[in-house]
């Protein structure tokens, strides 16, 4: 037991500090992570929405795509990232790989398709005819998917919170493609790696810590707004 | 086909050589069907008669096969959004959005964007129109069947639209409230004057709503007219059985002075009030809840009822609360709706002797049209 007492001691002195460290991994992993899901969902919640509310031949099948793109390993996605990347690969001349934007680009591969498929079936699950009812009250085809958005919206926020949970979490493709440099491209997830490997489990705790309350606050978030909204439902 | 020019003042949609199909199999085949301004016509068929998609395409939210739509004499279209801004449609289930009543009703004219003041106070006085007035701000998923469906109403009149379309708006509810708001709704159409085309399969329904009424079987429209009409007298035996009437009946008036007509129908005589010539060719009507039938041979209570014919039984069919029971006369087939405590009563059977009696002014008529389709 000792050894946690005295990595929550180190951690809750770390953070009460700001230790530098912390605020500078905290940082660059939600800048990482929120751009990816802002990109994220640019293309999930229009792709979902068509997804989910337009026949279309194939649909079914990139739906398929979509729910199987949920389970998408971030090793898988960071190996795939870095081989397009890397020096000899399609992307090499972009020298991109191991930094930021490499990040942000295998994070957007992870996070899309499960705002994609949690998007479509949200949309999916708004009557149809409730689309014809705001037609035959005058609605433009954007005004009636801005309607349908609107009622599917619990389900579009729970796609942005697996969106964003997802990937702040991940381990896998940001140490690939970042390569946990120090004041680069080290974030959250893979200081925890690295500094338990080490045995500061401080450090890491309280890392592990804020990651679990940024979590938590977008999710805390996201619920407080669906009950405020729970008002006018059955 | 009629082109858009000669459609006569005081039409305010009309549909024109309209086709629909659904994979191979015709679900609307209308030649011509208009609703004349600030009147509502109820469209009145079993299911899968095609009343619908009629009223979609009308409506402007489906394409036809073939076809013109026409509002206030203009050609218009599905892509028409202009055309689309001056109808509003209300349909079986009410499809209310998430928020309050207020917010449901002011959404139209959101999109038209009309001023927030202007907004609240048109809002709030069709909500006052509707009885709702201390709703607004309710959530709408909370409302009963009936408040939510004339929430519905509401946010469709508060555009004031040219063209009000209703597709079966009171099918999900139950009988009395279905009864009640039926009443209310001929009550607010007839008050704002809206041109109203309203689907339904109820009867009773329709003849309460509106005042003319069209009928559709297999996609076509097989009668239409004044309601009071339509519904008493019918040329086909298909119209006629849908009435719950013993048949089509057809004479030739014999004499008619002052107003009262002599109908020779088959071998039987039938008075009528009635303005007819003599010799002419005339459809009639008798609405079954007009029929009275007595016992054979009974002595009969003095009535002014000028019609007595002397009838035989042929079919006994209850219909929830009363009975249809067909008699024949001289080769005329009436049908009376008689109580369940009458029937039993009477003993009324097939093949029991009875007389059929009813009044000279239950007797509909008109001239004998032999090509029936869309008047109205």
């Amino acid at each position: 037991m000792g050894v946690f007492i005295d990595a929550i001691r180190e951690a809750a002195g770390m953070l009460s500090s700001g230790a530098l460290d912390v605020r500078e991994i905290v940082g660059t992993s939600l800048k990482v992570s929120l751009l990816a899901t802002l990109i994220g969902l640019t293309i999930g919640i229009p792709a979902g929405f068509v997804l989910g509310g337009v026949r279309f031949f194939g649909r079914r099948a990139l739906l398929v795509l979509a729910s199987t793109g949920m389970g998408l390993p971030p090793v898988v996605v960071g190996l795939f990232v870095v081989m397009l990347l890397s020096r000899r690969g399609p992307l090499g001349t972009l020298q991109a790989l191991y930094t930021t934007e490499a990040m942000v680009f295998a994070q957007v591969i992870i996070a899309t398709p499960l705002i994609v498929a949690i998007t479509a079936a949200a949309v999916a699950s708004v009557p149809r005819d409730l689309r014809l009812q705001a037609r035959s009250l005058g609605a433009s085809r954007l005004q009636e998917a801005m309607l349908t958005l609107r009622e599917a919206r619990f389900g579009v926020a729970a796609a942005v919170a697996a969106g964003f949970g997802a990937i702040i979490s991940e381990v896998g493709a940001v140490m690939m493609v970042g390569g946990n440099i120090s004041g680069q491209t080290r974030v959250m997830t893979t200081a925890i790696v690295q500094e338990a490997r080490k045995g500061h489990f401080g450090l890491a705790l309280a890392l592990g810590g804020v990651l679990l309350t940024l979590v938590l606050v977008v999710n805390v978030f996201l619920a407080t707004h669906q009950h405020a909204d729970d008002r006018y439902s059955r | 086909m009629t082109p858009a020019q000669d459609i006569g003042q005081g039409i305010a949609l009309s549909g024109v050589g309209l086709r629909k199909s659904y994979r191979g199999r015709r679900a609307l085949d209308v030649d011509r069907v208009d609703i004349p301004a600030g009147q509502a016509l109820a469209l009145l068929g079993p299911s899968g008669s095609g009343k619908s998609t009629l009223l979609a395409i009308l409506g402007l939210l489906m394409r036809p096969d073939a076809g013109r739509v026409l509002l206030g004499g203009e050609d218009v279209s599905c892509r028409d959004r202009y055309a689309r801004l001056r109808m509003a449609a209300v349909f079986q289930r009410p499809y209310l959005f998430k928020g309050t009543v207020a917010d449901n009703v002011a959404y139209g004219l959101k999109l038209r964007s009309v001023r927030a003041s202007e907004r609240g106070r048109r809002v709030a006085e069709a909500l006052q129109h509707v009885g709702l007035a201390e709703m607004g701000s309710r959530s709408a998923l909370t409302l009963s069947g009936g408040e939510a469906q004339r929430v519905a109403l509401a946010r469709a009149l508060v555009l004031r639209p040219d063209v009000l379309l209703l597709d079966e708006p009171l099918a999900s509810l139950d009988p009395l409230e279905k009864g009640r708001l039926a009443r209310e709704f001929a009550r607010i159409l007839a008050a704002e004057a809206v041109t109203t085309l309203y689907v339904t399969h109820d009867q009773d329904e329709a003849m309460v709503v509106a005042p003319l009424l069209a009928i559709m079987r297999g996609g076509r429209l097989v009668a239409s007219g004044p309601t009071d009409e339509v519904a008493s007298v019918h040329d086909d035996e298909w119209t006629a059985s849908f009435f719950g009437m013993g048949a089509p009946l057809k004479g030739v008036v014999g004499a008619c002075e002052e107003g009262l007509a002599r109908i020779v129908c088959e071998g039987v005589e039938v008075f009528a009030v009635a303005e007819c010539r003599e010799g002419e060719r005339v459809s009639l009507g008798i609405r079954p809840e007009d029929v009275l039938l007595f016992e054979a041979g009974a002595e009969m209570p003095h009535s002014t009822a000028r019609n007595r014919l002397p009838c035989v039984v042929e079919s006994v069919t209850a219909r929830g609360a009363t009975y249809s029971v067909v008699v024949e006369s001289g080769g005329v087939r009436l049908a009376a709706a008689v109580s369940r405590a009458a029937v039993a009563d009477l003993g009324l059977a097939p093949g029991i002797p009875a007389v059929a009696v009813f009044k000279a002014t239950a007797v509909r008529v008109r001239p004998v049209w032999d090509n029936v389709s869309t008047r109205s």
